[in-house]
């Protein structure tokens, strides 16, 4: 089974006709009820209002949930995607209801409700929905092993040597106490990559950086599988989950907005 | 196991007055001096090294609404985990020789935690949850625990809902509280212009990874874990019916009654001190006041 190339997930506004449901601007179609209005900002009143509009969707994660078993299980990802996640999209679009920021894209939702590290209330559901979307996109069964190409030559210009990457990625997330995720991103203003750890719901989006890996050390996410053993669960991501397919196609993206200074690399 | 927490040969009682030295002066290593006078005891061992307590129940005892692979992983992994943690990282620093709370509030730093405080406080808060329940337990709370509870929620089921709201609600890793304020400001010179019997009353509070109301100077009265590791293996994510089942089939009402107890006393000791103390100071003012108006007087008979 092969690895189909996913676009993005952060990808905003055009989608191709997608196998698999992506989480931007849809609602379910409800009968009877006019079209909204394009203006982004608007919040639209339909005078038939019992019925719910449902702003955003859940994403499948692009394998089925017994696929990474042994590392993750099946139940885990049950819970985890199935009622962790879905109850972050329900709990977002019950918000949405009734407060004026309608017409966002997902990423734009999280950069407006972190409101500059004020958040409101809508940040903790939306941040969370992004950031499940794009764990289950950062793995893959068969996944781990060594990052290949351009990947790994800018991890290895950054942090000398994948094993040091690896190491100080580890460190990190056991280095994190209570709820978060451990990300690897790319920092705009520094144009290099860094290993970077969040508490709760927060997301590198929101400093204007752009993730390529995530880890969620959230203990619903492992505890599970591992119980309080984080160090087997850290490792075994590194060494078997994460997928470096998902990174290449973050980072061809992230070359876009970011001069890495050497047009010599090549990424594909 | 169980007994006093802290052995030393060399326990002081640390008085709150020492809490206000520089912050960063805990986590230096005890002076010279204190070292030499250690080598002269050569009869006990010195040991300042916090214990892991267990439960008061055995570990199988509160089936089925907490089971006992919960109990061996969130005391035997978690908890021992961090009294291991704390130990190591208050050996050989002033903190070591602080009883527990002492060293929660003074690595707290007033918000900013110094490295021994997630542990210290786990390890206070830990012990705190397992006190907090017991087999067979849940029901209704009476006397004068429950006349507060009226007084200050309206009706037990309120406080309930209070509280199970707090506990859902708290994003992330924390705790939720039921606690005892007596409604004091952390100002030297503070005083509360209108006092009541009022002003000292029970709230609800919830609390961020290891953050607890001890820190703010409340005195906790009843703890609920709500760390994903304390109810993922029973409820997985149903973290409502674990903080339901919680409060009507594990929470021990006479605990938290004799804390109230307790809570009200030092309150009440504590309001006395202040008093006390504000007394002194009014005769201390009226008597330099006495001694200037003396020298005033003297300077305005002398000529121009």
């Amino acid at each position: 089974m092969g690895f189909h190339l996913l676009s993005p997930s952060y990808c905003c506004g055009y989608q191709p006709s997608p196998p698999i449901s992506h989480g931007l601007l849809r609602f379910r179609p409800v009968t009877g009820i006019p079209k909204p209005s394009p203006q982004k900002g608007q919040l639209h009143q339909s005078r038939r209002a019992s019925k719910v509009l449902a702003y955003y969707g859940i994403t499948t994660p692009p394998y089925k949930l017994d696929a990474l078993e042994p590392y993750m299980s099946q139940r885990t990802l049950e819970l985890h995607w199935g009622k962790h996640h879905r109850d972050y999209v329900d709990s977002l679009n019950k918000q949405l209801v009734k407060s004026p920021l309608y017409g966002h894209t997902m990423e734009e939702l999280i950069k407006v409700t972190y409101n500059n590290g004020n958040p409101l209330p809508e940040f903790n559901n939306a941040a969370q929905v992004w950031n499940h979307d794009f764990f289950w996109e950062s793995m893959q069964s068969g996944g781990g092993k060594l990052p290949q190409g351009g990947v790994l030559q800018q991890i290895e210009k950054d942090f000398d040597s994948y094993s040091n990457f690896r190491d100080t990625f580890v460190e990190s997330a056991m280095a994190l106490f209570g709820s978060g995720w451990v990300w690897l991103v790319l920092r705009t203003e520094e144009k290099k990559l860094s290993v970077v750890r969040t508490s709760n719901a927060i997301c590198p989006l929101v400093w204007g950086d752009i993730p390529i890996i995530a880890l969620d050390m959230w203990e619903h996410a492992y505890y599970l599988d591992y119980k309080d053993d984080r160090e087997k669960y850290i490792n075994t991501f590194m060494d078997n989950l994460v997928s470096w397919h998902a990174a290449t196609v973050r980072m061809l993206r992230a070359e876009a907005f970011v001069n890495l200074g050497e047009p010599k690399i090549p990424v594909a | 196991m169980g007994g006093a927490s802290l052995l030393s040969a060399l326990a002081c009682g640390v008085s709150s007055s020492s809490i206000g030295a520089p912050p960063h002066s805990f986590l230096c290593p005890t002076p010279n001096r204190r070292r030499k006078s250690r080598r002269k005891v050569r009869c006990a061992p010195i040991t300042a090294q916090f214990e892991l307590k267990p439960p008061p129940y055995p570990l199988d005892s509160l089936e089925p609404h907490m089971s006992r692979e919960t109990l061996e992983h969130h005391w035997g992994r978690h908890h021992r985990g961090h009294v291991d943690s704390l130990n190591a990282r208050i050996a050989g620093t002033q903190l070591e020789e602080m009883e527990l709370e002492d060293v929660v509030v003074a690595s707290y730093n007033k918000g900013s935690p110094l490295p021994p405080f997630v542990h210290a406080a786990q390890v206070w808060n830990h012990d705190f949850f397992w006190r907090s329940m017991e087999p067979g337990g849940g029901g209704k709370p009476s006397g004068e625990l429950m006349g507060l509870i009226e007084r200050d929620f309206g009706s037990f089921e309120r406080m309930l809902k209070e509280f199970k709201e707090a506990a859902s609600t708290q994003f992330g890793s924390g705790w939720a509280w039921l606690a005892y304020k007596a409604n004091r400001l952390d100002v030297g010179n503070a005083v509360n212009p209108c006092p009541s019997e009022k002003d000292n009353k029970l709230v609800i509070a919830k609390t961020p990874n290891a953050v607890n109301p001890l820190v703010w100077d409340y005195s906790p009265l009843l703890a609920v874990d709500v760390w994903e590791h304390a109810y993922y293996l029973d409820y997985e994510n149903r973290r409502a019916d674990y903080v339901s089942i919680f409060m009507e089939k594990l929470v021990s009402w006479d605990i938290v009654s004799s804390r109230l107890h307790i809570a009200t006393a030092r309150a009440a000791e504590r309001a006395r001190e202040d008093e006390r103390r504000r007394r002194e100071d009014d005769v201390e003012i009226t008597n330099r006041e006495a001694v200037e108006m003396y020298v005033d007087s003297d300077n305005d008979s002398e000529p121009e």
